[in-house]
């Protein structure tokens, strides 16, 4: 019998229970908030167990909300290729305590990933071989995808913001 | 006293080659620090980045109809690829329904940027190997895909072609001629760069066994598309996850066996034929006259003649392009089979203009990290061919 998306959700809730804090179905890809650090343990057990067979890690990439008490996030979306299933999981922390457990033991590919995500949100990923900065230069010292750092330079002062609506 | 010079007699020496970020042999602009020992691979490191263009920061400041310049500059081989799947994308978010008319006229678009990406790829191929003259053939094919580009959109490249809803033009007469003139005459070059290079005593010696990966290393690093299903994985976007109406089409997925460069070359190849029928059956199945775009005023942008003369298409005009109209809150996630694999699009929406967050899964930039475990323990001339069969395009390793 295939996977179905409700048999995972029965299997995440059995296993992990509080753990799970929120299930919302987005348009056709069930996502699971977590608690922070939880998210090795959910991914292990999504990848070994015989059933869910989470084995193909098909993004992951940061979240910043200044208006939520926990600021950042990452969201992970795994792919089951047998059955064709799709799960998103989320996890959310403080600005303060940007550090997350690394995934590159389960998954080659969160390499990069993960970098990509230091380089733009300064999330710090505990266990990663090469914690550096991979897509801007490395003696950048700010973290361009967080909400306060504007698009355009804020020093310049040849156009005029107050038409139509560009601030 | 030890200097430098006194090298100890037991540590062997390593050399450390850097394949510089422009280099004639690395297509796009990436670093590659080689450690080598004579002629042989040992490690590799690789730098990127230097084509970063803040695409992801971008996307939170256009509007969403102005996205699709970005999507082009990431595969920019084939860039109405990457367009379809973003106006798909804002198409789930809003839950519009596509006539299946216009579904399959972005299909005829989609296969034919395919080719136009595979068939660079393997002339490429052919290039860094040694073989100049198929490349000619083949690009020559390349300018002809590209004047149907023109014709519908205007661009030949980076085509912006598409609106959220549909086309901005129904495509006419000359687009249909020509599109079924380039089936029938690229037809006979493919056979014939084919017969130049499949059984090609010499390119079969170079390419097989050259930057080999196992399915189950090319699973954990994240692959998709043709370099997958070289490794012998049959994962297909267009497959498993059907849209635009693929669902219709009948057509085959190639699969190699070991994952090395030969195997790529020849899924590209067989890739372009099955592109070649699915462009056939859609011709069959597109009536000549009928709706370009779907029913949606709140996105899509009304005929100018209307807009200067009907009030409500003026309102209309206003509210789409200043951004008054109602978009839905959520988030959404869509891929499409794109020339190089699975390319994502993770569109949060918050109500506004512009997207709250924007993130492109981006094939190369995920594949690209298992190109040092390929090439170790291979000869430099297999890490070149390596890596032009891999198909990496800087604008989708950065954007």
């Amino acid at each position: 019998m295939a996977l179905t998306i409700e048999r995972v959700t029965e299997k995440l809730k059995e296993k992990f229970g509080d753990d799970i804090l929120d299930i919302t179905l987005n348009y056709d890809f069930m996502t699971y908030t977590l608690k922070r650090e939880r998210i090795v343990d959910v991914v292990r057990f999504l990848y070994d167990d015989e059933e869910l067979k989470f084995q193909f890690l098909t993004t992951m990439c940061g979240m910043h909300f200044p208006d939520a008490k926990e600021q950042l996030g990452m969201v992970y979306q795994l792919h089951n290729m047998i059955d064709n299933v799709r799960v998103r999981l989320k996890i959310f922390f403080p600005l303060e305590d940007p550090n997350v457990l690394t995934l590159t033991g389960i998954f080659s590919t969160a390499n990069w990933m993960e970098r990509e995500a230091y380089d733009f949100f300064g999330i710090k990923f505990t266990g990663h071989p090469n914690m550096k900065r991979i897509l801007n230069i490395d003696e950048m010292d700010y973290f361009p995808m967080r909400k306060e750092y504007a698009v355009e330079d804020a020093t310049r002062t040849d156009k005029d913001d107050t038409m139509f609506g560009r601030e | 006293m030890e200097t430098i010079l006194d090298i100890p007699k037991q540590e062997k020496e390593y050399s450390y080659l850097n394949l510089g970020p422009t280099h004639p042999a690395t297509h796009g602009i990436f670093q590659n620090v080689l450690k080598m020992d004579g002629e042989k691979v040992v490690d590799a490191e690789s730098t990127i980045g230097y084509i970063h263009r803040a695409f992801e920061k971008l996307g939170e400041r256009k509007p969403f109809y102005q996205i699709p310049p970005l999507t082009d500059r990431m595969n920019y081989c084939s860039s109405p690829i990457n367009n379809m799947g973003w106006h798909m994308t804002v198409e789930k978010l809003i839950g519009a329904e596509i006539p299946k008319r216009v579904q399959y006229m972005r299909i005829i678009i989609m296969e034919l940027s395919r080719i136009a990406d595979h068939l660079i790829c393997n002339s490429v191929i052919g290039v860094d190997s040694g073989a100049l003259t198929g490349y000619f053939y083949l690009f020559e094919q390349r300018e002809d895909i590209y004047e149907i580009f023109e014709e519908i959109c205007g661009a030949r490249l980076t085509t912006n072609i598409g609106r959220i809803g549909g086309f901005e033009r129904d495509f006419n007469e000359t687009v249909w001629r020509k599109i079924e003139k380039f089936v029938d005459v690229y037809t006979k070059v493919l056979g014939e760069f084919e017969r130049l290079l499949n059984r090609n005593r010499i390119f079969v010696d170079r390419c097989v066994g050259a930057g080999p990966i196992s399915a189950e290393r090319a699973l954990n690093y994240g692959f998709t598309g043709p370099n997958l299903r070289a490794a012998g994985v049959d994962y297909d976007v267009r497959v498993a996850f059907p849209y635009s109406g693929y669902e219709d089409f009948d057509f085959n997925i190639p699969v190699g066996t070991n994952g090395d460069t030969y195997d790529r070359y020849m899924v590209r190849s067989q890739e372009m034929w099955e592109s070649l029928k699915i462009i056939k059956q859609a011709i069959q199945k597109c009536d000549r006259t009928g709706p370009f775009h779907a029913d949606i005023p709140d996105f899509y942008l009304p005929p100018k003649e209307e807009v200067y003369t009907s009030m409500e298409a003026l309102i209309y005009h206003f509210k789409i392009v200043m951004g008054e109209t109602d978009k839905p809150i959520g988030e959404v996630y869509h891929s499409v089979e794109g020339g190089n694999g699975e390319l994502g699009f993770y569109l949060v929406s918050d109500g506004g203009r512009q997207a709250y967050r924007l993130h492109f899964r981006r094939p190369c930039f995920i594949y690209y990290q298992a190109y040092p475990e390929m090439i170790k323990g291979g000869f430099l001339s297999d890490a070149i061919l390596t890596l032009s069969s891999m198909n990496v395009i800087a604008g989708e390793l950065d954007a």
